[in-house]
């Protein structure tokens, strides 16, 4: 691609694809920019005007927003803490050899492959469930209490349950990185005296951070708009107590009709997730360029 | 001090034996090379010595004290990786650091240290940089400092400069020479090259399939293999072995001379035949010569001897110099 003619000809040739990405993304984003501005509530067709940043002020002083945000983060980072520990863990012991192996990789993997809905209902119907529920028969058979999951830490369960269902990617990607680590470094570090938890500290994590950090930045992109599994379980509640973001903009747009305020709250989302992104990139975003 | 001694030192993966019983005595201060085709088992018996490969039988005895089944770092050993296996997140500093770190020294200890290894390894101006930033020579030597700062017992060399290029390999070769003369450290080093086995080595070990073909210092192996084996790759160019008709004449199933051992000459001698390729080197000229009744046979002259393809050639073999060999591959 050396010339000017065949770089004119590539830009030409890429043109189609990129303009299609481009409107596919600007479209939906001006139109949520517009209907922000707009009075505009499907209880009320006809009646749309202008009113300035009057859903953003409703937006961001409703005190449902500063609780559905302390929700995201603490979803967010709680399911990050589960996944990356946990995968690390399983990598570790996935990366051992023994008796099989191939079907036990499988299974960890499993999870992945199962729709957020689905999971969610498995793991209130069949798990968490106060009265059916296999957490609750095992509570009792110990002579304890059973939990009632979603009415005392539901926020928690909310985190289980999506941790369960990332923890295959994170293993995944660390395995992966674990597997690419040069053998006669391990031995090298054998002969120079470290043990099995220095060999960890100074050889392996290290060895795994950029793995670590792409799974934070691409999990967390992820887990900013948990969903599903919020709607099939426990509907924000009890109360807004697992009401995240992406849950409060849905109750605007269809619970309450007012898709005015909803989009002025999808471009707060927005621009939070851009902050987020900024902060991640500044904090660990370094590791990738080594 | 650092004596070491193998007894009856065997290994084997499941039911294939690759090492079948070793004996091998290892004075402390001496440079021991194991030399050998690849596959015969040298690297394996280096990491056994090491600890990073257990034994299927027999004793390794470390300063007189049987370390056998201890681990890698219990038995005072330093070793040189192939591929250099220094850790790729830590600055030179932090590699050469990491065995006394590791051994729980105090920080000014290991400042020292750490700084004096540098100095004897020409790396004072790269402490602070990373593996990835040197080049290949540097980064052996990072290796080798990693493996000084600890005063280990022994060193131990596995194929540690086939990475580097020519030149470079020459001088790294002298380099370590240096080293083994100012530490006086036993140093047991690995090669499939015959010239870094020759021109380093106190005592030569030629390994075969496993098995100890003999044990030597460079010029006793040079002047009297004890079989074919050894004859054949030891000395550069390869020793001409020849059989058949002219080896009976002698009496012997293997007749061995030298290309060096052999006179040229272009109007009489005891050989007569072809010259075929002719290699110059500007000090040396091997010549590839096709001789009636033997076969090809490679002879040694100076570089000013001039041949062309094809040109009718004698050559006449030193009498006092030729190898003799039974029918079991033994010298007679």
């Amino acid at each position: 691609m050396a010339t000017l003619q065949t770089r004119a000809t590539a830009r030409i040739m890429m043109s189609p694809a990129v303009i299609l990405l481009f409107l596919w993304m600007i479209v939906p984003l001006v139109m949520t920019l517009y209907f922000s501005f707009l009075r505009y509530n499907l209880l009320m067709p006809g009646t749309e005007e202008y009113i300035g940043f009057l859903n953003y002020q409703y937006f961001l002083t409703d005190p449902a927003f500063f609780t559905a945000l302390a929700n995201t983060l603490i979803l967010v980072g709680g399911t990050l803490l589960i996944t990356v520990i946990g995968g690390i863990l399983l990598a570790l012991v996935l990366d051992q050899p023994f008796f099989g192996q191939g079907i036990v990789r499988l299974l960890v993997i499993a999870p992945f492959f199962v729709m957020p809905t689905v999971s969610a209902l498995v793991w209130k119907n069949m798990l968490m469930h106060p009265v059916n529920g296999l957490f609750a028969w095992i509570a009792r058979s110990f002579g304890l209490q059973p939990i009632d999951w979603f009415a005392q830490v539901p926020l928690f369960s909310i985190i289980l349950i999506v941790a369960w269902q990332w923890l295959p990617f994170a293993t995944l990607i660390l395995l992966t990185a674990l597997q690419s680590l040069d053998g006669e470094q391990k031995e090298a570090a054998e002969m120079d005296g470290a043990g099995a938890i220095s060999r960890f500290i100074y050889l392996v994590l290290p060895h795994l951070s950029r793995a670590i950090t792409v799974v934070i930045l691409i999990q967390t992109i992820f887990l900013l708009s948990v969903f599903a599994e919020i709607l099939v379980t426990t509907n924000g509640g009890p109360g807004i107590q697992t009401t995240n973001i992406t849950y409060l903009i849905y109750m605007q747009a269809l619970l309450q009709f007012d898709v005015g305020g909803a989009s002025a709250g999808g471009i707060v989302a927005v621009v939070l997730a851009n902050i987020v992104a900024f902060f991640l990139i500044r904090l660990i975003g370094k590791n990738l360029e080594r | 001090m650092g004596s070491i001694t193998l007894e009856k030192v065997s290994k084997s993966f499941g039911t294939t034996s690759v090492i079948p019983e070793i004996d091998l005595e290892i004075h402390d201060g001496e440079f021991v090379v194991f030399v050998g085709p690849s596959g015969c088992g040298k690297s394996t018996l280096l990491r056994m010595i090491a600890g990073l490969e257990d034994l299927s039988g027999g004793r390794i005895i470390i300063d007189g004290k049987d370390m056998s089944s201890e681990a890698p770092a219990k038995r005072g050993l330093s070793m040189v990786f192939q591929s250099y296996a220094l850790y790729p997140h830590m600055t030179v500093y932090g590699n050469i650091a990491f065995p006394l770190k590791m051994d729980g020294q105090e920080k000014s200890v290991i400042d020292k240290k750490v700084k004096d290894a540098a100095h004897i390894l020409n790396l004072t101006n790269y402490l602070e940089r990373r593996p990835g930033q040197l080049s290949g020579g540097q980064r052996q030597r990072v290796a080798i400092g990693r493996a000084i700062v600890r005063q280990p017992k022994a060193f131990l060399f596995d194929e540690p400069l086939s990475n580097l290029d020519a030149a470079l390999r020459g001088n790294m070769r002298l380099e370590i020479s240096d080293l083994h003369h100012q530490l006086k450290t036993t140093m047991i080093y690995v090669t499939h090259d015959q010239v870094e086995a020759m021109t380093m080595a106190d005592k030569i070990v030629v390994l075969n399939a496993g098995r100890i073909e003999q044990v030597g210092s460079p010029m006793e192996l040079y002047r009297n293999p004890k079989n074919v084996f050894v004859a054949g790759f030891i000395g550069s160019p390869r020793m001409n072995l020849i059989e058949g008709a002219e080896a009976a004449k002698h009496k012997v199933t293997t007749l061995g001379v030298r290309p060096e051992h052999i006179r040229i000459s272009t109007t009489d001698g005891e050989w007569k035949g072809k010259v075929g390729v002719t290699e110059h080197l500007g000090s040396d000229t091997f010549i590839h010569t096709q001789i009636d009744g033997i076969g090809q046979v490679t002879v040694r002259t100076d570089g000013d001897f001039d041949t062309r393809h094809g040109q009718p050639i004698f050559l006449t073999p030193d009498p006092a110099r030729l190898h003799r060999f039974g029918a079991d591959g033994q010298v007679i």
